[in-house]
């Protein structure tokens, strides 16, 4: 029976998908039947950051509607084979989901997989809440900004309340990912310190992912990040996979490069 | 670039700003999320039976919920009006 796990944020733009889609190839590398589903009705983007949007037929809300069967709207990944896509819709809005149709194809796919990836749509809306609410285990994103914060802070405080495993009262596990996290900034006290950010929010730590320019050019190709050998947010994802499996890895702060003392004398930069 | 900044450890910035600004909303926000939906509602109830007796204003009741891990407290604070001020309400 799939693990569900969602990533959500409350606030828009912070990483969710490219943090699902890294947090999907993930695991699928690892060998674990995985998929994941677009929650963002109407701006669909999952697709496009998996680079399968020239293979979307049929998408979730065809299957919620009984318009196409399963099978027809899983895509397949090319280059992992564990890995599959469910494209949401990108005419229709979120009423198109139901709470009765995202409990029936959760449960359809539960069985084929090990892990169901939901991303999240911004906001706290039908779309953000039922893509949490049949979570077993949450992702919480988050950048190093008071107005991110706060709304995960919300967003913690949902799912701590308004998932289904809290209605049914049973814990629900959460996990803070903090990305675009930009050690220079910090450094300069311009941005919250990892620190700060774990203190307040109180959940525990999966990782830190760097502000990295490999980010923007993987989506550019439709690549997840964590193929991109290179780069240290892939890296940072494929550490923070590892502990979503248990492992007890020490998590990366990614610090400044220190500069010696002629560096700076002659204005270098690291 | 001078050579003072060579020296210089780096200035407090508004980081400091932000975590303690987040701080102290975020405990407010938390407080105000865990009270019941009921809250509202027994204030405007207890606000009519105490009118029954003596004339009173919304702001002079207040109903505050704390909860612990282990019992929450219901704290009811009526402020009743001065003698000098007291006026008891037309006879039914
Ligand atoms: N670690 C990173 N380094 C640099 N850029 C990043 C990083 N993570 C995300 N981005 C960029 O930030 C933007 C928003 O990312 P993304 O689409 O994943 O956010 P989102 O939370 O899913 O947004 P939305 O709320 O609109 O769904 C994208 O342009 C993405 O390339
Ligand atoms: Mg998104």
């Amino acid at each position: 029976m799939a693990k569900v796990i969602v990533v959500t944020s409350g606030k828009g733009g912070v990483g969710k998908t490219t943090t699902s889609a890294a947090i999907a190839t993930g695991l699928a590398l690892r060998g674990f039947k995985t998929v994941i589903i677009d929650f963002d009705v109407g701006l669909r983007n999952v697709d496009l950051i998996m680079g399968c949007e020239r293979r979307v037929v049929f998408d979730f809300i065809n299957v919620i509607n009984g318009d196409a069967k399963l099978h027809q709207a899983l895509i397949k990944d090319k280059r992992v084979e564990t890995l599959s896509i469910l494209a949401t819709s990108q005419t229709r809005d979120k009423d198109a989901l139901t709470e009765e149709g995202v409990e029936r194809i959760i449960a359809e796919l539960a069985p084929l997989f090990d892990y169901i990836v939901c991303d999240s749509p911004a906001g706290i809306e039908r779309g953000a809440h039922l893509a949490m609410y049949f979570a077993d285990e949450a992702i919480v994103v988050a950048n190093a900004e008071v107005s991110s914060v706060r709304d995960a802070d919300r967003m913690i405080g949902l799912l701590t309340s308004k998932s289904r495993r809290a209605e049914q009262g049973q814990p629900m596990p959460q996990h803070l990912l903090l990305t675009r996290y930009d050690a220079e900034r910090v450094e300069r006290g311009e941005m919250l310190k990892v620190e700060d950010v774990q203190e307040i929010l109180a959940v525990p730590l999966l990782g830190v992912v760097p502000e990295c320019p490999s980010v923007l050019q993987a989506s550019n190709v439709g690549m997840p990040v964590v193929l991109d050998d290179k780069s240290p947010a892939g890296k940072a994802y494929l550490d923070a996979v590892g502990r979503i499996l248990g492992e007890e890895t020490e998590i990366v702060i990614p610090r400044v490069a220190r500069r010696g003392f002629i560096d700076r004398l002659l204005g270098r930069t690291a | 670039m001078s050579l003072m900044n060579l020296f210089r450890r780096s200035p407090r910035g508004t980081a400091d700003a932000a975590r303690e600004r987040l701080q102290i909303l975020l405990s407010h926000e938390r407080a105000e999320l865990n009270s019941p939906d009921f809250l509202p509602q027994l204030q405007r109830d207890i606000l009519n039976v105490i009118r029954k007796y003596v004339e009173i204003d919304d702001q002079r009741v207040q109903v505050k919920l704390d909860s612990d891990r282990n019992f929450s407290v219901l704290e009811v604070n009526i402020e009743l009006p001065s003698d000098g001020e007291r006026r008891f309400p037309p006879a039914p």
